[in-house]
């Protein structure tokens, strides 16, 4: 769960790159980039007991993402379609995406 | 007759037919087949536009869409368009053109005594010169752009209409020359969808003007034959008058089809949109777009007359026009030999071939001189002679045996026409597009494709591959390995044999020597359209340029419409010698879409008009509202009465009518705008307890419940009543902006964080109607509408919810209240919304009730202290800060909570919500307004908060607002300043945000 604090505004497009990925929702195929919403960094995990957290651990969780340059797991949502997220992971250099799973499921190869 | 030029017999024009145009407001005429540029070239046309900066004369160079110079407005009025290029333009009957530079006319520019003081306007010149005083800009400004200017806007709004496809394919052919129309064939035979599209009217490419046989026959036959095949496969798409513009990530690229331009306005189907832009998928991508060709830098090489050699074969085979009397070629490759034999062709005297390299394939030399043509080897041209109408002569010099300075000078050669050929740029805009990097091939002294990124390939010239029967063949490869690869395997096809000569070696040439003799100071041009000069580039390496994109831009090199395509690449190599680097270390400037202009008309589609895709939402009710005059705002996407004017009355006299009679008598609003979010499953309320802020687990059917959401930093994000219908089934309302936003929220943590909460959600936002009726006479309009509820306060006190009917419509019947008084509100069926406001309207006439809009409800809200989230919150305020700690539960964990102990949320002294007193009552602040501690002092003066909303209170009789104010809450009393935008400064006092009725009597009284 990305619980980054922009609330629920997760869509941020690099400016002056237009994306037009095609994107295989596990649930309803392949379909263009306008139906999905772009979620952020997949499998950060939040912590259970967040008041056992110093200040620093909890901001790391809230604020701190790898900002990942190749392989890069992510989450999307089918918004205009299933709505249903999902993970994917795509390469952040050339955009090609290299595996899509279930939420839940561990990127493909990594065990759980 | 067509003109004094052209040839009585070839060409691909219809000699039968002649289509008249105007050009510069004369009359001329041509030939169906001709475009503009073939056809005033026939006439003997030269004088083609001004340059940008300098305002020289400039013919016509290309012979397509890398022309520089002669940039034509077509068309009059709303029909016009701007920036044409004269080279693609096909003649239609009536078509009118100008050239777009040259003020007040071509032949006599004004602007052209820059060229005379071109010494003084180097690189840069604007960036130095204009700079100060920095507010003088705006004058030079309207001067430099009446002198610079290209071409001028349509005169009114776009009359024709555009639209789109969306489409996909299993193999995508770009340009339709012999790679182009080989691979097409490889991949339709094995059954694949293709499209081949190409941006000429005609589809063929090179080889249109080609005099070599494939396969037996001439180029154009077999180009006809390769048609015919492709034309019995259904799956197969021939699109011409396409260019292929862009290319996205994932295969996505677009096409710009023009399909009514040749035709002119008014002439064709008018169900036919005048452009098309296909959005395509594509499995493969084949790159069959050629190669543009260098013109040579060497002094005066922008004069007319001077063009590239295969524009010059083009307008000779293709178009039966012979570009002068007289000609000569000056090539560094074998591509210039063959615009020598065309131009013998076409009955020219060809005085000379200028050939830099001092040992070329001597099959080429002996063809050129068995016509009689003299032959110059390890020679050049560095300069030119020029009268009126434009090239009269060349300098010939012997060049030493390495090719970089003058040996002798040979004297002056008469010609009207130079064919120039600096050898081949292949076309690596959509490969670069696609995200890969073009690499340097110094053997053949380009840029050429480097590995792929995307699923393409190129074939031919855009390869590097300048043989015809190598593009023959490659063409053939990738048409058949990209129909397999997109799933139709075992396509196969033969290879036709050519006469077309192998391709002999290049010797690089960037730039011709000159010496003193020569004329040093003429200006040696890289970019044509804007101007840009060897020695600008030079001059920005001195300057401490590197990086090809700062010396773009400060140059300007390759910042026309052209996008550099002739002259980028030799620019390139100037820099790279001035940096003493290589061209691959210099690289290339990125391409970007579009390959050439596409019109805003094509992008927009029928997205036109004011609503766009954004649907407007209307409730049930909203007839009612227009009917009664209502003044809307728009809240979201929703249509929301604002206030309601009675005879002519201002908004404030009817936001302080509607504020009164609801406060005095009763008031009735459409609240069916909220959001709703139908909640159920065993986990419904452990889901509510970690979305809000408050405790859920003890709130009892028939109860209601006000809840606010944090995000996971503890900032505010939205709020509402939620309702318990029954065990494990909830109504939660929201903020009308915020509703898909909440939506997405709480699907997302029950998807990726709680999947194990049985839990499930239903937007019912638009199921229900509602209807707020507020006022101390809430409780008679219920009554007197026939609600089958017993109202008393002792059996549905506040916060409470019961189904039952009303006026015999069932209905769940809520007290709540936004404004502070004995309210209820009614919710509906949506269907039976506007039945149920009549009834209730009806009903209310004897209590004089009084339809209120969002301004009153603002108001109202205000007075009590309630606040919006996204009005008096932004995203940076916590509950803390709205001094709403009663609503923060300490026993269990929610969204935001540990963030709400973070040093930074918890330090005192943040913003807090406070109250203001203006000194003035009726005095209000504009809201936005920025609050400080004391006004006049040193700037910058500290800024200690703002106003949030602001409005006059009819019921208070002063006026009101709510603030964030650094510390407010504990200093209640003190005084503070708004700094207002026009120097004034208004004194407030802070006090508490809650205004009226502080004990909530009015809510809560039986």
């Amino acid at each position: 769960m990305n619980t980054a604090p922009l609330g629920w505004r997760t869509e941020r497009d690099a400016p002056g790159r237009v994306k037009v990925l095609e994107i295989e929702c596990p649930w309803c195929g392949a379909r263009d980039q306008d139906e999905f919403q772009y979620g952020g960094e997949a499998h950060i995990v939040r912590p259970t007991s967040p008041e056992d957290l110093s200040d620093a651990q909890w901001a790391d969780y809230l604020f701190n993402r790898a900002n990942t340059k190749g392989p890069h797991a992510e989450q999307w949502c089918h918004g205009a379609g299933c709505r249903r997220w999902f993970n994917v992971v795509r390469d952040t250099v050339s955009y090609a995406i290299l595996a899509i799973y279930r939420t839940g499921d561990r990127p493909p190869g990594q065990n759980p | 007759m067509s003109g004094a030029r052209r040839l009585t017999t070839g060409g691909l024009i219809d000699r039968s037919h002649s289509i008249s145009f105007h050009f510069n407001g004369k009359r001329y005429s041509g030939h169906p087949g001709d475009t503009l540029a073939s056809a005033l070239l026939a006439q003997g046309v030269r004088l083609f536009g001004r340059s940008f900066k300098y305002h020289r004369p400039r013919g016509v160079i290309g012979a397509g869409s890398e022309e520089p110079n002669a940039l034509v407005q077509v068309g009059e009025g709303a029909h016009s368009t701007p920036n044409l290029r004269a080279t693609q333009v096909e003649l239609y009957q009536g078509l009118t053109a100008r050239t777009v530079n040259g003020w007040p006319s071509l032949a006599y520019d004004l602007g052209s005594v820059n060229n005379w003081f071109g010494r003084l306007l180097p690189a840069g010149f604007y960036y130095k010169t204009f700079m100060w005083p920095r507010s003088a800009w705006m004058r030079y400004e309207h001067y430099i752009r009446k002198a610079a200017g290209l071409g001028h806007a349509p005169s009114g709004p776009d009359p024709d209409h555009y639209d789109k496809r969306h489409c996909h394919c299993d193999v995508l052919v770009v340009g339709s020359g012999p790679a182009g129309l080989m691979a097409a064939l490889g991949a339709a035979r094995s059954g694949a969808r293709v499209i081949l599209a190409d941006e000429q009217a005609r589809l063929g490419g090179s080889l249109l003007h080609a005099s070599v046989q494939i396969g037996g026959k001439t180029a154009v036959d077999w180009v006809g034959e390769v048609l015919t095949e492709l034309h019995t496969y259904p799956e197969v798409t021939l699109l011409k008058r396409s260019t292929v513009a862009g290319y996205y990530d994932h295969n996505f690229l677009t096409i710009n089809e023009r399909r009514t331009h040749h035709q002119g306005p008014g002439q064709s189907d008018p169900r036919i949109s005048r452009e098309r832009l296909w959005r395509v998928r594509a499995r493969q991508v084949i790159l069959a777009t050629g190669a543009i060709e260098r013109p040579l830098v060497f002094s005066g090489n922008d004069t007319p007359g001077v063009m590239l050699a295969s524009a010059v074969s083009t307008y000779v085979r293709r178009y039966a026009v012979a570009p002068g009397q007289c000609g000569a070629v000056f090539t560094n490759n074998d591509s210039g030999y063959q615009a020598a034999l065309d131009m013998a062709f076409a009955g020219m005297e060809v005085v000379a071939v200028v050939d830099i390299r001092a040992n070329p394939d001597p099959a080429s030399v002996s063809a050129a001189k068995a016509l009689g043509i003299p032959v110059y080897l390890g020679h050049g041209v560095p300069s030119v002679e020029k009268n009126r109408q434009g090239l009269s002569g060349i300098e010939l010099a012997r060049l030493t045996d390495d090719g970089k300075s003058i040996q002798s000078h040979k004297g002056v050669h008469r010609c009207q026409v130079l064919a120039v050929s600096g050898g081949w740029s292949p076309a690596v805009h959509l490969y670069s597009q696609s995200g890969g990097r073009a690499r340097f091939d110094e053997k053949r002294a380009c840029f050429v494709p480097g590995e792929s990124v995307q699923a393409e390939r190129s074939a031919g010239s855009s390869k590097g591959t300048f043989d015809l029967a190598g593009c023959l063949r490659e063409g053939a490869n990738a048409g058949v390995a990209a129909a397999a690869a997109s799933g139709w395997p075992g396509s196969s096809i033969d290879v036709p044999v050519t006469s077309a000569p192998p391709c002999a070696a290049i010797q690089a040439c960037w730039e011709v020597p000159t010496d003193a003799l020569g004329g040093t100071g003429a200006k040696k041009f890289l970019d044509f359209q804007n101007d840009t000069t060897v020695a600008d580039v030079q001059l920005a390496a001195r300057e401490g340029y590197r990086s090809i994109e700062h010396v773009k831009r400060y140059t300007a090199l390759g910042f026309g419409t052209d996008q550099g395509k002739l002259g980028n690449i030799n620019g390139l190599a100037v820099l790279a010698r001035s940096l003493d680097q290589t061209l691959g270390d210099t690289g290339t400037t990125t391409f970007r879409p579009n390959y050439t202009p596409v019109s805003f008309g094509a992008v927009a589609g029928r997205s036109l008009g004011a609503q766009l895709f954004d649907p407007v939402r209307k409730t049930a009710i909203h007839s009612w509202h227009v009917r009664r005059g209502a003044e809307f705002e728009d809240v979201g996407q929703w249509k929301r009465p604002w206030f309601y004017p009675q005879n002519g009355e201002s908004m404030s006299d009817a936001v302080n009518r509607e504020c009164l009679a609801t406060r005095q008598g009763v008031g009735v609003l459409d609240a069916s705008t909220l959001g709703k979010i139908d909640i159920q499953g065993p986990d419904a309320a452990e889901f509510l307890n970690r979305l809000y802020t408050n405790n859920w687990s003890k709130l009892e059917p028939g109860r209601c419940r006000y809840g606010l959401m944090l995000g996971e930093d503890g900032m505010v994000m939205d709020d509402g009543v939620t309702t318990c219908l029954a065990p494990g089934h909830y109504l939660m309302t929201t903020t009308t902006g915020g509703a898909a936003a909440v939506m997405s929220w709480m699907e997302r943590w029950l998807q990726t964080e709680w999947p194990d909460l049985k839990v499930y959600l239903t937007s019912v936002t638009d199921h229900w109607s509602v209807m707020s009726i507020a006022g101390p006479h809430a409780r008679q309009v219920l009554h007197e509408a026939g609600c089958n509820l017993d109202l008393g306060g002792a059996v549905f006190p506040f916060m409470c919810s019961k189904a039952g009917t009303v006026a015999g419509i069932p209905a769940r019947v809520s007290r709540i209240s936004f404004s502070g008084e004995l309210a209820f509100e009614i919710s509906v069926d949506a269907n039976l919304g506007l039945a149920l406001w009549e009834e209730v309207m009806g009903a209310g006439q004897k209590f004089n009730i009084t339809p209120y809009g969002t301004e009153a409800m603002h108001v109202l809200r205000a007075e009590k202290g309630y606040v919006i989230v996204g009005q008096d919150t932004d995203g940076s305020v916590t509950p803390l800060d709205l001094g709403m700690s009663w609503i923060v539960s300490k026993s269990k964990d929610f969204i935001g909570r540990r963030s709400l102990s973070r040093s930074d949320t918890a330090k005192e002294n943040r913003k807090q919500l406070v109250g203001l007193h203006t000194q003035d009552p009726m005095q209000v602040l504009p809201e936005g307004a920025q609050l400080v501690n004391a006004p006049g002092v040193e700037k910058p003066v500290p800024m200690i908060g703002h106003v949030t909303s602001s409005y006059f209170s009819a019921n208070l009789g002063h006026s009101i607002a709510l603030a964030l104010v650094k510390g407010g809450a504990s200093r209640m009393g003190g005084t503070i300043y708004a700094q207002l935008m026009d120097g004034h400064v208004v004194p407030a006092s802070i006090v508490d945000a809650v205004f009226f009725d502080p004990d909530n009597e009015r809510q809560r009284r039986n």
